[in-house]
């Protein structure tokens, strides 16, 4: 079996965001990007399903521009098998995202695409939901705990009311959430041998879907400032603050 | 004409407030017909809750077998089948409406705006990125079906009127797949307030050391008849149930009054609590980053702090 995991390349968690004083976008010259977090834990999960002996090959994908190739060797590294490269200058949205990874399963037919629950940058959180309903297959989202056997996962998600199991047939859609694993640190001679593994370039033009933006994004703006409060003396004067503001 | 339908969450029999605050939303659209879908295996009772909601024009009630436990697998095809009278189609950005809105959206062939804080006009909203450190202002093309959904952090609910709109029976349009079972929901059973609705919530981070420690915060929120919430380490280090996590990657809440306690005040953190009221921190180093976004801060140790609070109040 063939574990597809998408990841994509985001502005590093620890980086504080700032907004182009133009308006025209968020500042990324120079600044640190990553792995998106929830696509390691993706990753990690996926090579734990190979070592388990539940799976014979993991593969790495990214839709993006060149730079994205980092990202991808760093998924070599970590152990994923080869990793395909779909190649654009232009933005792709989720729903065109989800075409481009429908274009994959079908040349490579896995049984499992793991994606991160949501990308840290724009925060949608629906390529793999999309991608699950243009497959006509089962999705099981936010996951924190998966079990495989007879062609079946068990599947813990994290919900707002607690934790929810579903059980799904394969192959499905599923995305990763936090408390899911821990993923591994790369070592450096991981990274030497990750420069050998295949990476696989595909013009996006080439796989023919209809991938041009669709929501408009027009303005970026900071949002409003919480300005700091005061530092207090005792608990008997928080008491009495939160008093005046007829909190208490 | 244009025409909204918004998806209901409900559990237990009962609407879920997340519901009434993405009609708050879908109010500012301009748009007088709003219809609220309600899926369930018997839906009278959360359909008469919605229908008292103002705002609305009529409820659907849409029942089945099939839908005791609602997944996105089996949904998404019935709120296909409804799109074609609608060209709003809303949910609310919990877990239900995550998981279910791009299955949707996909299926009728459209993209979605997750997470909408602010309707600007029918096809233009604005929605936090990066963790929430910046807002951005989308445009859906005209003539395509708007999927979304609404932040509820960002709304106040919909309040209930005297007069009920219509409720209308429809039949369920789709078939079960048959290739997602649910199995079971774990609750933590907390007996508090919501964390997402209530007004005061109080939350503990990595400083309460154990779950046993994690005491300290149940018995104060008991006190002020608060909610319990938690950091993310908190929740890592197994202190407390994941539902309680705030933040990014947790619940985004807006409770008037929020204590953090122990808590660092990372930007994933804070993202979950910038609609607060008012906030107060309490921590031990006085240069933590909680305080520069807390209205009130007490520098010191917590053990201490806490419990002498408890008792003043
Ligand atoms: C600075 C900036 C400017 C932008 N400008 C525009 C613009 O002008 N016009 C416009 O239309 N859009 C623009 N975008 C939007 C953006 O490109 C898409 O909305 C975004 O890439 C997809 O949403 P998401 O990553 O939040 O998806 P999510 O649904 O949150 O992602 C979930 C998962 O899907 C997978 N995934 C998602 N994308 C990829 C990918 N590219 N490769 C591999 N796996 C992936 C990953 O596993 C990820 O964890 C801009 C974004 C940024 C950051
Ligand atoms: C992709 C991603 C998503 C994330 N999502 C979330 C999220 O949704 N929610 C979230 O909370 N985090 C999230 N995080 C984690 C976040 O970055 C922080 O690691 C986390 O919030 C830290 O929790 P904390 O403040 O409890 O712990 P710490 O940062 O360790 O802070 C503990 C604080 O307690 C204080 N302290 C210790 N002892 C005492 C005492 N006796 N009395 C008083 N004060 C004391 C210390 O001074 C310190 O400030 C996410 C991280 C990533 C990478």
């Amino acid at each position: 079996m063939k574990i597809l995991v998408p990841i994509k390349r985001v502005v590093d968690y620890n980086v504080r965001v700032k907004v182009k004083s133009d308006g025209s976008g968020v500042e990324t010259e120079g600044v640190k990007m990553s792995i998106n977090p929830f696509d390691e834990i993706a990753l990690e999960e996926a090579l734990r399903i190979k070592e388990a002996g539940n799976a014979e090959e993991v593969i790495v994908c990214s839709i993006g521009n060149k730079d994205c190739q980092q990202q991808l060797r760093t998924g070599l590294a970590m152990g994923a098998d080869r990793a395909i490269h779909v190649v654009t200058d232009g933005s792709v949205q989720p729903l065109a995202a989800a075409r481009v990874l429908l274009k994959l399963i079908e040349k490579e037919g896995p049984e499992i695409v793991f994606l991160g629950k949501q990308a840290i940058d724009d925060d949608n959180s629906q390529t793999g939901q999309m991608l699950a309903a243009l497959w006509d297959r089962p999705q099981a989202t936010f996951a924190s705990k998966v079990e495989l056997s007879d062609g079946k996962a068990t599947v813990t998600r994290e919900v707002d009311a607690g934790l929810e199991t579903l059980e799904v047939d394969l192959p499905a859609v599923l995305t990763s959430d936090l408390r899911l694993n821990e993923p591994r640190f790369v070592k450096l001679p991981d990274i030497m041998k990750a420069k050998r593994k295949p990476l696989d370039e595909i013009a996006l033009d080439e796989l023919d879907v209809e991938a041009a933006a669709r929501l408009e994004l027009t303005a970026y703006e900071p949002p409003p400032k919480r300005s700091g409060g005061r530092i207090l003396e005792s608990a008997r004067e928080l008491v009495d603050e939160l008093k005046n503001k007829g909190l208490l | 004409m244009a025409r909204v339908l918004i998806i209901a969450q409900h559990e237990d029999g009962a609407l879920n407030p997340a519901t009434a605050k993405t009609l708050s939303g879908a109010l500012g659209l301009g748009i007088d017909d709003i219809d609220i879908a309600v899926f369930a295996e018997s839906a009278a009772g959360v359909a008469q809750q919605a229908s008292r909601l103002q705002g609305a024009s009529r409820v659907l009630a849409i029942e089945h077998a099939d839908f005791a436990h609602l997944t996105a697998a089996r949904l998404a095809p019935e709120i296909k089948a409804l799109a074609g009278d609608y060209t709003h189609i809303l949910g609310p950005s919990t877990t239900f409406g995550r998981d279910l809105m791009p299955r949707a959206a996909a299926l009728i062939g459209v993209g979605q705006v997750s997470d909408v804080q602010e309707v600007i006009d029918s096809h233009t909203f604005k929605r936090p990125i990066y963790a929430g450190n910046a807002i951005v202002t989308v445009k859906a093309p005209e003539g395509q079906t708007v999927v979304a959904t609404v932040r509820s952090a960002s709304y106040s609910a919909a309040v209930e009127g005297d007069s009920p709109c219509e409720i209308e029976s429809r039949e369920a349009a789709a078939t079960d797949p048959g290739h997602t079972r649910y199995i079971n929901l774990e609750t933590g059973g907390g007996d508090g307030p919501d964390l997402q609705t209530a007004d005061r919530v109080v939350s503990g981070g990595r400083a309460m050391g154990s779950a046993e420690g994690f005491d300290v915060i149940y018995s104060f929120a008991k006190k002020l008849g608060a909610a319990v919430g938690a950091s993310r380490a908190a929740v890592d280090a197994g202190y407390v149930p994941n539902e309680l996590q705030v933040g990014q990657t947790g619940k985004i809440i807006a409770p008037e009054l929020y204590f953090a306690i122990g808590i660092s005040g990372a930007i994933q953190h804070l993202t979950g609590i910038k609609d607060a009221g008012t906030i107060v921190a309490i921590n031990k180093d006085a240069e933590a980053p909680i305080f520069e976004i807390a209205d009130f801060g007490l520098v010191g140790d917590l053990f201490e702090i806490v419990p002498e609070l408890e008792k003043l109040i």
